[in-house]
């Protein structure tokens, strides 16, 4: 048996996605307190499959403005990972590493751009490490690109580029707090079919 | 009362004088308008891909080839006419730049955009204002009193079509 699409996945493969999202979630937190030079605690993430319409109203509704963060899965394990962070938590990001906040206008000066992509390369980095020492299977991140805009129009990227599999992403939301650090966050996390079919195979669990 | 009908993404929707048609944020999507300016009969396709390559998924709204067909049957059966309909066109972009120009997805705005201008040359209905293309998101409303097209970006401003 092969996955299709992930209405194929039952309840014991979806623990091993949330497990793999809990350990990324945890990797992430002690990743940025030591990028922040902060204690960062992290609330237990809470993992969904949920359909792009359901993503946005969680967001805040499709024309919400989001900094969006796109990273690729390459190696055993493909697929896509994004980060759609709230303006305040990049805001946040900001204040911490640079003593600064995002511009009035809303566009990222060249410091800015650099400091957030290297977070999410640190965070993306954790969720591809928690795949690997899971499963044992071996996987790069490309570098992150970023985007701000309605959370429609992000969306729309992995809508598009998951449209033959499914309607539906799975979804994990972590709340982040620490010094002037409080504001949820939340991933995509978007393994293509094959790689499912590999971190459920390596891991001894029946399709 | 005019009513504001909203249009989801994969999917469509037609509405006559006074009400107006809305899409949220298109991003790589393309919003498609057509309109009889007699009839003041409008309609809105929210469409994500393509083509369907021939596949019946069920999923006829998605595609470009498909939906546009449909769109334009719906008109018609509201009384609208083919020979005068007109077409306004919006999304299209390039989400996250080039960062993503060398794989698949990275064109996929500039391929809807083709297959639009296609599907709608083939039932013969002309483009007279297109905002396709660039790197931002869209709002798509069209009112069906005066066949505008209103675009509007996040923190870029709005514009009339």
């Amino acid at each position: 048996m092969a996955f299709h699409t992930y209405d194929d996945l039952n309840d014991t493969h979806i623990d091993v996605l949330r497990e793999i999202g809990n350990i990324g979630a945890g990797n992430a937190a002690s990743a940025l307190a030591s990028m922040l030079v902060t204690p960062v605690d992290i609330s237990v993430p809470e993992v969904s499959f949920l359909d792009y319409g359901e993503v946005e109203e969680r967001l805040g509704g499709p024309e919400q403005m989001i900094v969006g963060l796109l990273l690729f899965l390459e190696g055993d394990v493909e697929g896509m990972i994004m980060f759609l962070l709230h303006q305040d938590f990049a805001n946040s990001l900001l204040t911490s590493l640079l003593g600064q906040t995002l511009p009035e206008s809303g566009e990222f000066d060249e410091m800015s751009y650099s400091a957030i992509q290297e977070v999410a390369n640190i965070m993306a980095g954790s969720y591809a490490n928690a795949i690997s020492d899971l499963t044992g299977l071996s996987l790069n991140i490309t570098v992150p690109s970023m985007c701000v805009d309605m959370v429609g129009a992000i969306l729309s990227v992995p809508a598009v580029h998951f449209a033959d599999i499914s309607d539906k992403i799975l979804f994990i939301s972590d709340e982040f707090s620490g010094r002037d650090l409080n504001a949820p966050n939340h991933v995509l996390l978007m393994p293509d079919m094959v790689s499912l079919e590999k971190i459920m195979t390596n891991l001894g669990i029946e399709l | 009362m005019s009513q504001l009908i909203k249009v989801g993404i994969s999917d469509l929707n037609v509405a006559r004088a006074p009400d107006t048609l809305v899409t949220f944020a298109l991003g790589s999507c393309i919003g498609i308008c057509l309109y009889d300016n007699v009839t003041k009969v409008a309609g809105l396709s929210h469409i994500m891909l393509p083509t369907s390559g021939g596949k019946a998924d069920g999923q006829a709204y998605r595609y470009a080839d498909t939906a546009i067909p449909i769109l334009v049957q719906k008109m018609l059966a509201m009384g609208a006419s083919k020979a005068r309909m007109k077409a306004k066109i919006a999304g299209g972009a390039q989400m996250f730049g080039s960062a993503t120009s060398n794989s698949a997805i990275g064109n996929i705005g500039k391929r809807n955009v083709d297959a639009v201008h296609q599907a709608l040359a083939r039932q013969g209905i002309q483009i007279i204002a297109e905002d396709t293309g660039k790197n931002y998101g869209r709002t798509v409303y069209f009112y069906a009193d005066t066949g505008i097209m209103q675009v509007k970006a996040a923190n870029r401003g709005e514009w009339n079509f």
